[in-house]
């Protein structure tokens, strides 16, 4: 078999629509880990007993599992157990923010114990209020440090979104293979989508690298 | 816990020799592959080091799902060789966290500070003797924590074999899905425990690799933070 | 010990060394008998340090030419020309230059006996029960045989300096090159390690390049002085003329400075 131009030209629009749901859910999957995450690391920073532990284990625990099989739980555990029902790419979203939540608390704690202690102190002796040192001290100082690591995880996050065509979201693989269905030709659907793939995720990757050049990363 | 819970775990342990297979398969290549790239990375021929930049950045830049489907389902297409799932599976696993070892690999070696290569020098080592005795052994010791987080990420892609149908943990699940929908609670918790349990394997051997590595250079093991506190 | 009759162990023709704009020796010329203790002073960023590292093939000359002992060490015979040498060159003549670094370089990954046998062993091909007999002798004579197990972490400056010491000698070099090598050492542990340097340098017949700040030890065990200044040798003398009687104001200067120093 040989490479098709015509069905491969054909394919593209049904792929393009695919990589259009593939963003979306990369760009919402990112804010939910990037605000899920900031709250992570400051609750377990606060060291509240037992809240800190179960924490702790709950971040170690999505680390260590799956997220393919975390997508299959609360798609379709949640309904019966919860009787919280969600369409597939809400779930999608909530799968791969929560997910990823787990790893950027880790940067955002990095990023704020690289805040020197003498800031803190600082802070104190100017007797601001606690809100007062994280708002306009401490995050300002240790945002910065965590972007190149957070702009990381956004890119996998976005290789990851195919995880999604197990419970029916139709993003760019999974376009890509509904457009190979048709006459049963992969080869062309297949290769175009990972082109996609490397188009938009090598260029971030490159600005990632320059941005870590700038700031000081953690 | 469901009454046929026996039946549940036992089809969902049948699947665990292929994720244990596909895990171990894919990090054996790993790591042959990250040591191969990672050095050719810092070749002096530029030529090599463009051919390791590019399987670097192809296989970093794309989607393991999509390496998985263009190897199983568009590659035979190609050449006409049909890849047994589970193979392709380990081949996927191993080339794509090759590329990311591989960058482990240039970054630890880069890292032995250049006095340990004048040294060296200062004896006439060769090159090749420089490499093999005296950088890569202490670079050795920097890889094995990322290494460590790598394996895992691996263990964790082991699922998306069962989008090619291998009869690994998630897929004997999914096998299990139409019939057993009041249980669903207890397969998936069953298959995450199994998961669990693999990863705090690959965290306790990459430990006491670590701590052996450690005492061969005279130096005290780092603690690691997933129950740091005991070990 | 120096004899200028003697053809020279090594030779500086006129050598030259730049880093972008910086030129950091200026035009060296110098010869060193067999067996001659040759020490270079002077002030920090002088060239001293590049001198060594030029013969030990860390860097390259800019321009001018090194010999050891009648053949080219930065260059080599090609077609009846000299051209620069080559990788495969320099490790041919690199096998008898030895040097002590001041970080002491040790092995790691290495036990100390490990550090001293390894390149015997895979550089000069001897058994390794031949090597190994080399170096216990020689941690004999650096006073550390019960610590041939150990890993070089485990002791203190002044041992690891031994052991270096005998990692270099274990090569058997007509030349050693020592580089500062009690400037990361520990006050107390100092005296020791020139001690042992002393002895080596009177009990041998290898070719010594040394840069140092310790005038005592200079004076003690060195042929020749050379003083640097900005690339260039200004003074080269005896040690007992140069100490007591420099002639130029500059080393006058830096005598006064160092002595005043410590």
């Amino acid at each position: 078999m040989t490479w098709d131009w015509q069905f491969a030209a054909n394919s593209v629009p049904l792929i393009l629509q695919g990589l259009l749901v593939t963003l979306q859910i990369t760009v919402l999957g990112s804010l939910v880990a990037y605000t899920l995450g900031l709250v992570f690391a400051l609750v377990r920073r606060a060291r509240i007993p037992v809240v800190d532990q179960l924490l702790f284990l709950f971040i170690e625990f999505v680390r260590s599992t799956p997220l393919l099989v975390q997508i299959f739980v609360l798609y379709y555990v949640f309904p019966s157990a919860f009787g919280i029902r969600m369409s597939a790419f809400v779930t999608g979203v909530i799968a791969i923010g929560v997910h990823y939540a787990c790893y950027t608390s880790e940067v955002y704690r990095a990023g704020i114990d690289a805040v020197p202690k003498g800031q803190w102190e600082a802070a104190t002796a100017l007797s601001l209020p606690r809100r007062r040192v994280w708002t306009s001290v401490i995050l300002p100082q240790a945002v910065p440090r965590v972007l190149p690591a957070l702009g990381n995880y956004t890119i996998s996050m976005f290789k990851e979104t195919p995880l999604l065509l197990a419970i029916g979201v139709v993003d760019l693989v999974n376009a890509a293979k509904a457009a190979g269905n048709e006459s049963y030709r992969f080869v062309e659907v297949y290769t175009i989508a990972g082109l996609l793939f490397l188009l938009l995720s090598y260029p971030a990757s490159l600005l990632v690298r320059r941005l870590e050049r700038r700031v000081e990363p953690v | 816990m469901p009454d046929n819970a026996n039946r549940i775990v036992s089809t969902i342990l049948e699947g665990l020799p292929f994720t244990v297979i596909a895990a171990v398969g894919g990090i054996a290549l790993t790591i042959v592959l990250s040591l191969a790239a990672g050095l050719a990375l810092l070749s002096r021929s530029r030529a090599v080091r463009v051919i390791a930049r590019v399987y670097v950045e192809g296989l970093r830049g794309t989607s393991e799902v999509v390496q998985l489907f263009w190897l199983y389902f568009a590659l035979p297409a190609l050449v006409g060789l049909q890849l047994v799932p589970l193979y392709a599976g380990i081949l996927v696993l191993g080339l794509n966290h090759g590329a990311y070892g591989a960058e482990i690999v240039r970054g630890a070696v880069r890292a032995v500070p250049r006095s340990q290569v004048e040294g060296a020098l200062a004896l006439s080592f060769t090159p090749a003797q420089r490499m093999r005795r005296v950088v890569l052994p202490q670079a050795f010791v920097e890889m094995l924590p990322p290494f460590g987080n790598l394996f895992i990420q691996l263990l964790k892609s082991t699922a998306l074999l069962s989008f090619i149908q291998v009869t690994e943990i998630v897929q004997r699940g999914e096998q299990l899905r139409p019939t057993h929908g009041a249980d669903l609670p207890f397969i998936y918790v069953v298959e995450l425990l199994l998961y669990l349990v693999l990863a705090l394997v690959i965290t306790a051997v990459m430990r006491l690799l670590e701590r052996a590595a450690c005492r061969r250079i005279g130096r005290e093991p780092v603690r690691n933070r997933f129950l740091g506190g005991v070990g | 010990m120096s004899n200028q009759s003697d053809p020279p162990m090594i030779r500086f023709d006129n050598v030259v060394k730049r880093f972008g704009d910086n030129t950091v020796l200026d035009g060296f010329t110098c010869r060193m008998a067999p067996g001659e203790f040759v020490t270079l002073i002077g002030p920090s960023g002088s060239g001293k340090t590049t001198i060594l590292r030029l013969v030990m093939t860390l860097e390259r000359v800019t321009d001018g030419l090194i010999e050891i002992d009648g053949s080219p060490l930065s260059h080599m015979h090609r077609g009846g020309k000299l051209v620069p040498a080559d990788e495969k060159h320099l490790a041919g003549v690199r096998t008898r230059i030895g040097m002590v670094f001041q970080q002491f370089n040790l092995f790691p990954n290495m036990t100390v006996l490990r550090n001293i046998t390894e390149a015997p062993v895979r550089v000069l091909g001897l058994t390794p029960a031949e090597a190994d007999e080399r170096a216990r002798d020689l941690l004999d004579l650096v006073g550390l045989a019960d610590k041939a197990d150990e890993h070089p972490s485990r002791l203190s400056g002044g041992q690891q300096q031994r052991v270096a010491i005998a990692r270099a000698l274990a090569m058997r070099p007509d030349v050693l090159l020592l580089d500062e090598v009690t400037s990361a050492l520990d006050p107390e542990l100092v005296a020791g390690v020139l001690g042992l340097l002393g002895h080596i340098a009177d009990t041998t017949d290898i070719t010594f390049l040394c840069v140092t700040h310790e005038m005592g030890f200079a004076r003690d065990v060195s042929d020749r002085v050379l003083m640097f200044d900005h690339g260039r040798v200004i003074e080269d003398a005896p040690p007992e003329r140069l100490f007591t009687d420099p002639r130029e104001e500059r080393t006058r200067e830096f005598l006064q400075a160092v002595v005043g120093r410590t």
